[in-house]
């Protein structure tokens, strides 16, 4: 390849911002990710698999992945239809709700735990409320479903925002005047034009939603091969100092996640393609 | 036939481009419930739970010497590590705006990459390299500079789960900006850390102090990722998230509860601060926070 590594430019301080940058990244990311890789590495392929391989990690890995699942196709839905309400109708208290979105993001997920719990736990406002028709929703998965939509809720939101914002009335107008019912322009005109972004939205929520942690605890349960999520695992395996266990689960699921986000990096390739526009 | 009976009389149109007026009020009434139940249900309970002994219980169980310990050692981490954060922040900006080289989008994605890492995998990650079975671990710890299960450890871990914050902001406002700025300033001669100060600096201090904010937050808020490195030890490792998370499994729940209203209101203020300057400085900050 002909194209230098760095081009020449008369910016100062390539060194200095470039050593920074690098010395940093490596310390505080790199180096331990790479012990958790270097573990894995030391444990073997067939080591790890026996690990995930017992009925009480498949359990956690699974429920972990299945409630974030759920979670997020949730968000991707009540998120699209909150970026609509916050961008395209005016109405008191919109501005109130805008700031809430974020609240997930700023509330310490502990906190969130904690008060989760309180309100759904039986003798909650929430919970008693469910008790009375007989659904328990602390300490089931119910709960953890819960807590998993309450931490990824802003991110299809903050993410399809700006892409409403900027849809030109233009393209609406001409759906109208072509004959078309508002119905149909927003299923296969608005829709569309949203796709790529609500899927980046949910990625996002998704794979924060399978390594959350703090706000799932309060509320699981955490009763092995029920209610026992992945991360809980991990924590468990490390406090029997069962390192090799701990690093085979936590790279499990780093596999799965960056999986995971691969195939929803493809779907989006592929909405983008279909729809027209890079 | 008076004008305001004729008015009245003739139909009324409806934009093409907009929902029928019922199809509006049903989904603005899903949005305002959902969130009521979702986020502000569970915002209200923090603060019925603190205070259902009294402002006076509450208020005495942040005097007692746990949770000021927890209170005095969660400010010190922020101290350390929302600094260290914002410098790898400005430095990452200005390496990856101000010059070309490949493999750039590879950079990106790694800075990116604390986001899709599970806060505790990231402590664990952190416990592999640095607890005493490791090989540096070991010889630090052989040399009384333990990292895992004391403070350094729990910096790491903090830096590690905010690592993006501040980069993340900053790289799309200063690639707007161009550098077309800084260039005129070292053709008139000016040195590059002047340039750095009295260009740079000014045109991105909003977007910093926005990173600066949700980093702080999340970096005083952090769970997983400490709870696997600091061994919770009480009086020394011990912050306010895990603090919490002792008290609660005490069924002390006024006490929890009080600790956890102190950091909702940071939560508050710190909502209230980036609502500021979404709406004051929205030509700094990147594009996506301008609505």
């Amino acid at each position: 390849m002909g194209r230098p590594l760095i081009h020449r430019s008369p910016m100062p301080g390539l060194g200095l911002s470039m050593g920074i940058t690098l010395t940093m990244l490596s310390l505080v990311v790199l180096l331990p990710i790479g012990a958790l890789l270097l573990k894995g590495a030391n444990y073997g392929l067939a080591g790890i698999w026996d690990t995930v391989n017992r009925e009480r990690v498949w359990a956690a890995l699974e429920l972990s992945f299945r409630l974030s699942l759920f979670a997020a196709l949730f968000n991707l839905v009540f998120g699209v239809l909150l970026a609509w309400v916050l961008v395209r109708y005016r109405f008191p208290g919109r501005r109130l709700l805008d700031a809430a979105v974020d609240l997930p993001f700023a509330l310490p997920t502990a906190v969130a735990g904690i008060s989760l719990t309180a309100l759904y736990a039986p003798n909650g406002a929430f919970g008693a409320l469910a008790a009375e028709i007989g659904w328990k929703i602390a300490y089931t998965q119910w709960g953890i479903f819960i807590a998993l939509v309450f931490v990824g809720l802003p991110f299809v939101t903050r993410t399809v925002q700006p892409v409403i914002e900027e849809i030109e009335r233009e393209v609406e107008e001409a759906s109208a005047t072509l004959g078309a019912s508002r119905l149909y322009t927003l299923r296969h005109v608005i829709l569309p034009m949203l796709t790529p972004a609500a899927l980046t939205g949910f990625a996002l929520a998704l794979a924060r939603a399978v390594g959350e942690y703090g706000s799932v605890i309060f509320i699981a349960g955490n009763i092995p091969l029920v209610t026992e999520i992945a991360p809980l695992l991990i924590i468990i395996q490390l406090e029997e100092f069962d390192y090799d266990a701990a690093a085979a689960i936590g790279i499990a699921m780093l596999l799965i996640s960056f999986a995971m986000l691969l195939v929803i990096n493809l779907i989006q390739v592929w909405s983008r393609r279909r729809i027209g526009y890079v | 036939m008076s004008d305001a009976t004729r008015t009245e009389a003739r139909p009324r149109f409806r934009p093409a481009t907009q929902e029928s007026p019922a199809a509006r009020l049903t989904l603005i009434a899903v949005a305002c419930v959902g969130l009521t139940i979702l986020v502000f249900a569970p915002l209200v309970a923090v603060f019925i739970e603190a205070l259902a002994d009294g402002v006076g219980a509450s208020l005495q169980s942040l005097a007692s010497p746990d949770a000021r310990d927890a209170i005095r050692l969660t400010l010190t981490i922020a101290a350390i590590s929302v600094p260290l954060n914002a410098i790898f922040g400005v430095a990452a900006a200005w390496f990856i705006t101000k010059f070309d080289f490949r493999g750039k989008a590879f950079l990106i994605t790694l800075i990116d990459l604390p986001f899709s890492v599970s806060p505790v995998v990231a402590g664990l990650c952190i416990v592999l390299m640095f607890g005493t079975n490791s090989l540096i671990g070991g010889w630090l710890v052989a040399n009384g500079f333990p990292v895992v299960f004391a403070l350094p450890g729990i910096i790491l871990a903090t830096m590690f789960v905010t690592f993006p914050f501040v980069a993340r902001e900053l790289i799309p406002v200063m690639i707007e900006q161009g550098r077309a700025e800084e260039e005129v300033a070292l053709t008139l001669g000016a040195s590059g850390w002047r340039v750095f100060w009295t260009v740079t600096l000014p045109n991105i201090r909003w977007a910093l102090l926005y990173g600066v904010l949700l980093c702080n937050a999340r970096a005083m808020g952090e769970f997983g990722a400490v709870a696997v490195v600091s061994g919770k030890i009480r009086g020394e490792t011990a912050t306010i998230p895990t603090t919490i998370e002792m008290l609660y499994q005490e069924y002390l729940a006024v006490a929890a509860f009080s600790l956890a209203a102190v950091l909702t209101l940071l939560a508050l203020v710190t909502l209230l601060l980036k609502t500021l300057l979404e709406l004051r400085h929205a030509d700094q900050l990147a594009a996506t926070h301008r609505h």
